[in-house]
C-alpha cells in the first residue's frame, strides 16, 4: 500500500537540482515524479523513485539532507472531479492533508496522485473502502 | 571647559601618587572581600602589603571573563548586598551574563564621570541631552543619564528605537546633544535627510558616540550630515560602564580617567605589558570601585596609549580609538555578540555538533545579522511547516539569549567552510 517517498532539503542556490538529478542519474536511478515545495530561503524536494533504498544513500553520501517518508499513491480516474472523490472521502474521515502532487504516466490513462498524510493506514483504508484504486509500491516503481 | 579641573589637570606625578594610594586601597579591599582574589593571590604569595609601587602591579594576575562568569551572579561583589544599590549585566559568552553591581558612591563616581565627559562634549546647563542608549541592564542609557543630570542638562530619556519619534522629538524639543551608538546617529541622519530635516536648522552640536566601534569615515559622515561636533566615548560594564574614557575637543583619543582606572597596553599572546604607542590588549584596573573592583581586566579590546600633552590641558592618558578585538566577540547594533551563544542555542535544541556562521552586514547604517545553521538529518522533515517553526523557534530564543533579533537561515549540510578543525563562526561584511 504504501509507498516510499525520498525528500531533500535544497537551498534556493542555482544548480542545486541539478546536482540531485545527476547524483541519481550517475547510479542508474530513475524518478518517477517530483515536486518541490519552496520558501523564499529553501526548498524540499519530493520524489519517487525506482530505487528508494539506492536513492537515500546515495543522495546521503552527496552529502545532502534526505529523508524517507511513507506516502501512498492514489490512481485518479481520468474524467472532470475525479480527484474530488479522494478528497471528499479523506475529510469526511476526518484525515489530514499535508501535501499532495499528480503525475502523468504513459502505461495509464489515469493520473496518479501522491497524498502526504499523518495516519497513512487509516486513510488506505477509507480511500479502498471507497473503491479508489491504491499502487502498491513495485507498480509505481516500475511505472 | 573641564567639569572637574583639580583632577582633571593633576600633575602626572601628583596622580600617580593618587593612583598608588587608591590602588593599595583597592588590592586591600579585594584580598579581604573577594574570595575569588584572596585565592589568586595567596596561591601566588602576594599580600596587599607587597604593593608598593605601580609596577607591582604586574605581580596580580589577570582578570578575564570566564572568572566573572565563574562567580556569577554576585560572588566577585566585594560589599554586603544591602550595600548595593544597583546592578547591570552584559552579554556572557554563553547564555549567563555578566552582573556588576555599584554602591551609592559607585553610582556617584560613576555619574561624576558621566559628567566629566559630557562636558568635553560641550554639555552644560541649559542643554538637552537626547538619550538614545538603551536603558535597562545594559550601562548605556543610565550611564549618560545620571551623568547628564548631574551636569544640569535636561535629560530626554527616549532609549534606543524608535526612529520617528526619535526625529520628531529632536525638532520639538530642541535636543543640543545627541547620544547613541554610531551607527544609530548615521541611520538617524539619513531617514532625517530622507524627511528632508535640515540638521544644520537645529540647535544640535554635539554627539557622544560608542558601545561599538567606528572610523574616522564615519565621524567626517556623522560631522557633516548632522552638523554637530562627533565624539568617541568608551567604557565596559566590567568597569563601570560608559565613562572610563573619553574623546576631548582636540578629538585626538580618549582620556582615561586615571584617577579612578589605571590602564596598561599589554601583547595579548604573552601577557608582556607594551609601552604608549605600541599596540596591544587594553587592560583596566579600578581605582575606586566599592561594590566591583576588578584588578587588571582583560577587556580583549585592540588599542594603544598615547602620553603627548593633550591641547585640551587635560593630563590624563589617552587611548586611540579601538581597533578590533583579541576574541571573537562582535558588537552588533550596540549589543556584545559571542558566536559561543549561538552554539549553546543550538545545542539546546538538541544539536550534538552545531555548525552555523554568523553574517553581518551593515544596510543602510543598520547592523544586519544573520544566522546560516547547517540542517542536520534530524531536524530535516518533508514538511515545511515544520522546517519554518523550526526557524521560527530558533529566532526567538536567539533574540532572547543574544538580545537581538537575528534572521535564521537553514543551510544545506557541510555547505559551511571548515578550517582545520576549526570552523569559521563569523564573516563581518560591515565596512565602518
Ligand atoms: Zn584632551
Amino acid at each position: 500500500m504504501k509507498i516510499k517517498q525520498i525528500s531533500v532539503f535544497l537551498e534556493n542556490k542555482s544548480g542545486r537540482l541539478a546536482k540531485v538529478t545527476r547524483v541519481l542519474g550517475e547510479n542508474g536511478v530513475n524518478i518517477r515524479a517530483l515536486s518541490i515545495a519552496d520558501t523564499t530561503d529553501f526548498g524540499i524536494l519530493r520524489l519517487i523513485v525506482n530505487d528508494p533504498d539506492t536513492a537515500y544513500r546515495v543522495l546521503k553520501e552527496a552529502g545532502f539532507s534526505v529523508n524517507v517518508t511513507d506516502v501512498i499513491a492514489v490512481e485518479i480516474p481520468d474524467v472532470p472531479g475525479g480527484l474530488a472523490d479522494p478528497l471528499d472521502c479523506l475529510k469526511d474521515a476526518n484525515i489530514n492533508i499535508e501535501y499532495l502532487y499528480a503525475f502523468l504516466t504513459r502505461a495509464t490513462k489515469a493520473a496518479l496522485v501522491v497524498f502526504r498524510v499523518e495516519q497513512i493506514d487509516e486513510a488506505a483504508r477509507v480511500l479502498q473502502d471507497r473503491g479508489v484504486r491504491i499502487l502498491d509500491g513495485a507498480e509505481v516503481y516500475n511505472l | 571647559m573641564y567639569w572637574d579641573r583639580e583632577f582633571e589637570t593633576m600633575p602626572w606625578e601628583k596622580l600617580r601618587e593618587l593612583q598608588l594610594e587608591r590602588l593599595k586601597t583597592t588590592v586591600e579591599r579585594v584580598y579581604n572581600n573577594v574570595p575569588f582574589y584572596r585565592k589568586v593571590m595567596d596561591e601566588r604569595g602576594i599580600k596587599p602589603s607587597d604593593i608598593r609601587t605601580l609596577d607591582d602591579l604586574r605581580m596580580l594576575p589577570f582578570t578575564v571573563k570566564q572568572d566573572l562568569r565563574d562567580n556569577y551572579p554576585f560572588d566577585m561583589f566585594a560589599v554586603p548586598m544591602e550595600e548595593v544599590v544597583r546592578v547591570h549585566a552584559s552579554s556572557g559568552t554563553t547564555g549567563k551574563p555578566t552582573v556588576v553591581g555599584y554602591t551609592k558612591n559607585d553610582i556617584r563616581t560613576w555619574s561624576q564621570l558621566m559628567a566629566r565627559s559630557l562636558t568635553m562634549a560641550g554639555a552644560t546647563r541649559g542643554d538637552v541631552v537626547q538619550n538614545a542608549y538603551g536603558y535597562g541592564l545594559f550601562t548605556g542609557g543610565m550611564g549618560v543619564h545620571y551623568g547628564a543630570e548631574l551636569v544640569g542638562a535636561t535629560v530626554i530619556p527616549i532609549s534606543g528605537g524608535n526612529t520617528d519619534r526619535q526625529l520628531m522629538i529632536m525638532q520639538d524639543f530642541k535636543a543640543t546633544i545627541l547620544t547613541c551608538t554610531p551607527s544609530y546617529a548615521l541611520f538617524l541622519a539619513e531617514e532625517g535627510e530622507k524627511k528632508g530635516i535640515d540638521f544644520k536648522k537645529l540647535p544640535l552640536k554635539a554627539g557622544v558616540f560608542g558601545a561599538e566601534p567606528w572610523s574616522e569615515r564615519m565621524r567626517g559622515q556623522l560631522e557633516a550630515k548632522l552638523d554637530i561636533k562627533a565624539h568617541d566615548i568608551y567604557g565596559l560594564s566590567e568597569i563601570i560602564g560608559p565613562g572610563v574614557s573619553m574623546e576631548c575637543s582636540a578629538q585626538q583619543g580618549m582620556h582615561i580617567f586615571e584617577d579612578h582606572f589605571l590602564a596598561e597596553i599589554i601583547d595579548p599572546d604573552t601577557g608582556e605589558p607594551l609601552p604608549p604607542g605600541r599596540q596591544g590588549e587594553l587592560v583596566i584596573t579600578s581605582l575606586t570601585k566599592e561594590a566591583f573592583p576588578i584588578i587588571r581586566y582583560r577587556t580583549r579590546d585592540i588599542t594603544m596609549l598615547m602620553d603627548d600633552p593633550c591641547p585640551c590641558g587635560r593630563t590624563h592618558i589617552r587611548m586611540r580609538r579601538v581597533t578590533g578585538r583579541t576574541d571573537d566577540m562582535l558588537i552588533i547594533r550596540g549589543v556584545n555578540v559571542f558566536p559561543s551563544q549561538v552554539e549553546s542555542v543550538l545545542l539546546e535544541f538538541g544539536e550534538t555538533e552545531p555548525h552555523y556562521l554568523l553574517v553581518v552586514d551593515r544596510k543602510g547604517n543598520l547592523d544586519d545579522l544573520e544566522i546560516w545553521v547547517e540542517l542536520s538529518e534530524q531536524w530535516f522533515s518533508d514538511k515545511v511547516r515544520q522546517l519554518e517553526d523550526i526557524e521560527q523557534r530558533l529566532k526567538g530564543r536567539i533574540a532572547s539569549v543574544l538580545g537581538i533579533s537575528a534572521k535564521i537561515k537553514l543551510v544545506e549540510p557541510r555547505t559551511i567552510p571548515r578550517s582545520e578543525g576549526k570552523a569559521k563562526r563569523v564573516v563581518d561584511r560591515r565596512e565602518i
